[in-house]
Order: structure tokens, then sequence, then C-alpha cells
């Protein structure tokens, strides 16, 4: 019972003519980019998507999520280096405890709103932080190195990177089908009532805290299953990836691709990974430097993002 | 079972010392249309949020269908079939009028959390949902986003939304307000239809609504009742027409 637009009857606009095309797009692309970086966006992009579930589907601003793709980062790394588990289990492992991580931190938070939510969850992310750099297990500042890639169900080798970067692919596509399929099911249209007039969904009798909290263990989940697969690409768990720089990397991720679009988080995660990583050699710590610009441009002058942005130029232009 | 459907105790409701509702002791017979009316600040919308436990009170106990319910969560309280609406329109703007329904049918199907289930499991509902929304002159609306409707026809599918719940008693904040005489009609109207089986408790400020709709009425003012009665027993208390003389509602109600 949609309203079908004119925008919408738009052949590129066809949700699946859209997404048959991305997903030839990400089954070709290894063969024209190097699977690596690609691998790389992979990840971000799914980080992203998953945040934005929480942000732009449930408007709760996150300030932690870092805690959920780090921890699972070194969940997987020792899992895979000291347990010796297939990268399967490992990445399952990493996403069971981040989501379970992000059941305690929406427990201890979603009482709160605003800033007072947000702040919350960055100390709690701090937290897991300072407990990463002391514990001797996760290697300090060094991170955890020497992660192996193991063999696939114990069969396919990961050390040959065309098969690692089938195997990310597919987790970025079952990850982004989790994130799509509960935006677009009864917990999801909750979820928006919620976010449109909280106070008319507690009239209804909806326990709102109950679907925020689902909501933020779902979005911990797949953030850690991102981090987990990271792990896997780079054999490395890294300090960098619990940091509170990366809490707000994905903020920037999400706001620049488009808040509460399905695909615009992937563009925005796909585009920051590109930028850092061209401009990583040429100017060296000005990246920092540009990201904020980017972020203030972001918010000033196109608050809706990039899909947002193209979104609403095609809605216009269907209208005319 | 008490005739009685809603009975408050002494409620009491303090803001850093001020009371905004102190010893409000309501009885709301079931089946009636009850008026709660009062000049600006009377104190009507604080206790709508204490009847409905969007806030706590001071003191005092709420009684619904003869059980003790003063400190239940809200969303509990609405799904035991006591159901507000709000004093400023509360729709889900950017949802269509029909997912609006939708949302207030929902719950029953039991799969609120399946985060699995593809939305498309939700058409069992449409049925339900267009003869809530034909019930309330809106089913032409169905598939446009709320947000663009008109005042009056938000205020409509508020009632649709509510009606989704088959509420035992539904509380509405001032459901006329900001209306044209058109608009006013059509509420009326449809508030009267759907007090059949149920009881109502409404603020109004327009008291020839009120009038010809309710079976009685409690007059609050600076958060105390003033008094209770019919219309003609009210509208000839002295005491009454003197909160009322010189204020704006007054001048409202003769419109
Ligand atoms: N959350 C709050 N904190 C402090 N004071 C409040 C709060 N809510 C209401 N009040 C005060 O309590 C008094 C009663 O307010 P209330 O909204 O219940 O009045 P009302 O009868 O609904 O008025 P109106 O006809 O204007 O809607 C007012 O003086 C108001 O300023
Ligand atoms: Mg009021």
């Amino acid at each position: 019972m949609r309203p079908t637009t004119l925008a919408s009857q738009s052949a590129l606009l066809n949700p699946a003519v859209l997404y048959t095309t991305l997903l030839v797009l990400g089954l070709v692309a290894p063969f024209t980019l190097y699977p690596t970086f690609l691998m790389k966006v992979l990840c971000f992009a799914l980080f992203a998507s998953a945040f934005n579930l929480l942000l732009g589907f449930a408007g709760l601003l996150s300030f932690g999520h870092a805690a959920f793709l780090g921890s699972a980062g070194y969940v997987c790394g020792l899992m895979m280096r000291d347990v010796g588990v297939t990268p399967e289990l490992g990445i399952l492992a990493g996403t069971v405890v981040a989501g379970l991580m992000g059941w305690l931190f929406g427990t201890l938070a979603i009482r709160r709103t605003g800033i007072y939510f947000a702040m919350i969850t960055l100390a709690l992310a701090q937290m897991v932080y300072f407990l990463v750099l002391q514990i001797k297990a996760t290697g300090g500042e060094d991170g955890l190195q020497g992660v192996p890639r193991g063999h696939l169900f114990g069969l396919i080798d990961l050390s040959n990177n065309m098969a690692m970067y089938y195997t990310v692919y597919a987790v970025f596509c079952l990850g982004f089908f989790i994130i799509y399929r509960t935006i677009h099911s009864p917990f999801g249209q909750i979820l928006k009532a919620i976010r449109e007039n909280e106070p008319r969904a507690i009239s209804l009798g909806y326990d709102v805290d109950k679907f925020k909290l689902l909501a933020f263990a779902i979005s911990a989940a797949l953030s850690g299953t991102a981090g987990a697969t990271k792990t896997l690409v780079f054999q490395l768990a890294s300090l960098s990836d619990v940091h509170w720089h990366m809490s707000g990397e994905v903020v920037l991720m999400t706001l620049l691709g488009g808040l509460g679009t399905i695909l615009g988080p992937a563009v925005g995660g796909a585009t920051i990974v590109t930028i850092e990583n061209q401009l990583a050699e040429s100017v060296g710590s000005w990246v920092t430097v540009i990201m904020g610009a980017i972020f203030v441009a972001c918010v000033l002058l196109f608050r809706r993002g990039i899909v947002g942005e193209i979104q609403a130029l095609l809605k216009r232009a269907g209208m005319q | 079972m008490s005739d009685f459907i809603l009975e408050t105790v002494d409620l009491t409701k303090e803001f850093k010392g001020f009371a905004a509702v102190s010893d409000v002791n309501l009885k709301i017979r079931r089946g009636h249309i009850h008026a709660l009316i009062g000049p600006n600040g009377a104190g009507k919308t604080t206790v709508f949020n204490l009847l409905t436990k969007f806030l706590p009170p001071t003191r005092g106990t709420i009684r619904f269908e003869g059980k003790d319910i003063t400190h239940e969560a809200p969303a509990a309280t609405a799904r035991r079939g006591l159901v507000r609406s709000f004093q400023i329109s509360a729709t889900f703007p950017h949802l269509t009028v029909m997912e609006n329904v939708r949302i207030g049918l929902q719950r029953k199907l039991g799969t609120a959390f399946h985060f699995w289930r593809s939305d498309k499991s939700l058409d069992v509902l449409n049925d339900r949902a267009m003869a809530l929304l034909e019930d309330v002159d809106l089913a032409g609306f169905a598939d446009t986003v709320t947000g663009e409707m008109p005042y009056g026809r938000k205020r409509a599918l508020e009632i649709a939304t509510t009606l989704a719940l088959e509420p035992t008693m539904m509380l509405l904040d001032e459901p006329t307000q900001g209306m044209g005489q058109e608009d006013i009609a059509r509420v009326v109207d449809l508030i009267r239809k759907v007090s059949a089986n149920r009881t109502i408790l409404m603020v109004e400020h327009n008291l020839s609504v009120v009038a010809n709709l309710c079976d009685r009425i409690t007059v609050l003012q600076r958060g105390s009742m003033l008094a209770e009665g019919s219309y003609d027993e009210v509208s000839k208390n002295p005491q009454v027409l003197e909160a009322y003389v010189g204020s704006d509602d007054m001048a409202d109600a003769h419109h």
C-alpha cells in the first residue's frame, strides 16, 4: 500500500533494478579495483548501515559504536589466532559478543534521551577502550597482531584475496539484508512510529524502551559483524577501532551519505574510506582537517546527505 | 462491578511546590461522555497526564475498572483500554494515513518485535484499517502522507488510530481546538458515534459542544474541583459563572 510517486517509476529508482545493478557491480568490482580497498569499504559500509539503523530509524544517537566494532574485532582475532576456530565462527563470535554488549549498553542508556544518551554510550565505550588497552591478551597499543584468515568452513583458503573478497561481500550482503528487512518489518514500523512521535506510540500501548533496546542490540551486533570481518581482512585487531574517533567517524559517514536513507550510510562509508585512502599519502595528518570541513559542509549545506539529496532531486524532477 | 469505570482519590500533582492539580476526586460513570472544563492553566491536561501515567502523581490514587493503576507504566495502562489523545494533534507525520491506523492495530497481531518478518505481513490489517478510516471519512486519504493533510483531518485520523485499540475508555484533550464550524460538527458527530459502548472523558473549551454532547461535567479551577454536575446544574452555579467571567474561554464558548 505504498504511494507510487512519479519518481519511483523511473527505472533507476525502481528498487529491484537498483539493487540488482549494485549486486552485480559488487561481484565484478574486484576485477578493476584493489580487493583490499574494496573490503575495507564494505566493512565500513556495513558499520555505517548498522549505525544508521539506530540513529536514522530509532532516532538514537550513540556515541559509543566504536566499542562494538572494535571489541568484535578483538574477539574474532583471539578466537582465530588463539582458539583456532574457522573464520565464520570467528565472525559469529564477534557478532554475538557485540550484540550482548549492545544489550548491556542499551539497558543502561536507553532511559535517557538526547545528549545524555550519547554521553552514557560514550562513557561506556571509553571504559571498553581502557580495558582493551590494559588487558595483556589484546596487545595494548600494538593491537592484536598475526591473526590468520583461516579456511572458510574449513574448506576455502581465505589467504587468497579473491576468496576473502567474496566472503566479505557475502557477509556485507547478508548484514545489509538484515538491516533492510528490519527497517521493512512490523518491528521497523513501530520503530518509525516511535521516532516520529514517542508519546503517541506509548499511548498506543507500546513499551518504547523495549523497541529501542532491540534496535540497539541489532545495531551493535551488526557493527560487530563489520568489525570482526575487518579483523580477518587485515589480520589485525587495531586499537583505533575501539577509539572514540571511530565513534565520531561513523556519525560522519552516516550524515554524509544520508541519515535515515537505506543506501546512504553505505555510500557515506565508501566515500570517507576512499577520501582517506587517497589523501593519507599526499596530505598526511591534514586529512583530519579535511574530514572536519566535510562534516561542517554536510551539516550546513546539504543536510540530507548524498543519497538524500539525490532522492530529493529525482523526486523534484519526477514531479515536473 | 462498580458503576464508575474510573475513580481518583485525592489526586494531586505538584511542580516544585506549585499545585497544578490538587485533591481531585473524579468519578466517571461507565458509558458516559464526561467533560472536564476550566480556564487555561486549570490543570486539565495535567489530569490527563496523571490518568494515563505520563506523569507520576505527588499523591492520591487512580482506579480503573476497580484496579489500582496508580503506579502502572503508561503503555500498560493503554493496553488495559484507557487510551488518550493529545492536545496537540498526535499523528505519525511521515507515515501514510493507512500506516498510522495500522500502528494502532498492529499490537494485536503479536508480531511487533518480529524484525525478520516482511512488513507485507501487515497487509492483513488493511481491511480493518480501511473500515476505521471510513468511519471517520478518511478512506479517500488512505495513501496520503499524514503530514500533508489539513489539521481537522489529522484530528479525525487520531481518533481512528485510537479506536483501532478498541479502548473501553477514551480521553480526548480538546478534540475540536483550532477547528472551523464544519470540522467541529464533524468531530462532534464522530464522538457521539464512537461513544456507543464506551466511556469518554474529554477536555473541551467550546461550551456549546459540551452542552449538546456531554452527560456530566467537572469544572476545574487552579487545580481544584470547583463543581460537578449536569450542564444545567453547572452552568447555573454562581462560582462557575464567576470563574468564567472575563475569561477568554467564556467568549470562545459562545461562538
Ligand atoms: N511539566 C510541568 N512543569 C511545570 N509546570 C507545569 C508542567 N505542566 C503543566 N504545568 C503547569 O500546571 C498548570 C496546569 O497546566 P495544564 O496544562 O494542565 O492546564 P490546562 O488546564 O490543560 O490548560 P489549557 O486549557 O491551556 O490547555 C499550568 O500553570 C502549567 O504551567
Ligand atoms: Mg491543556
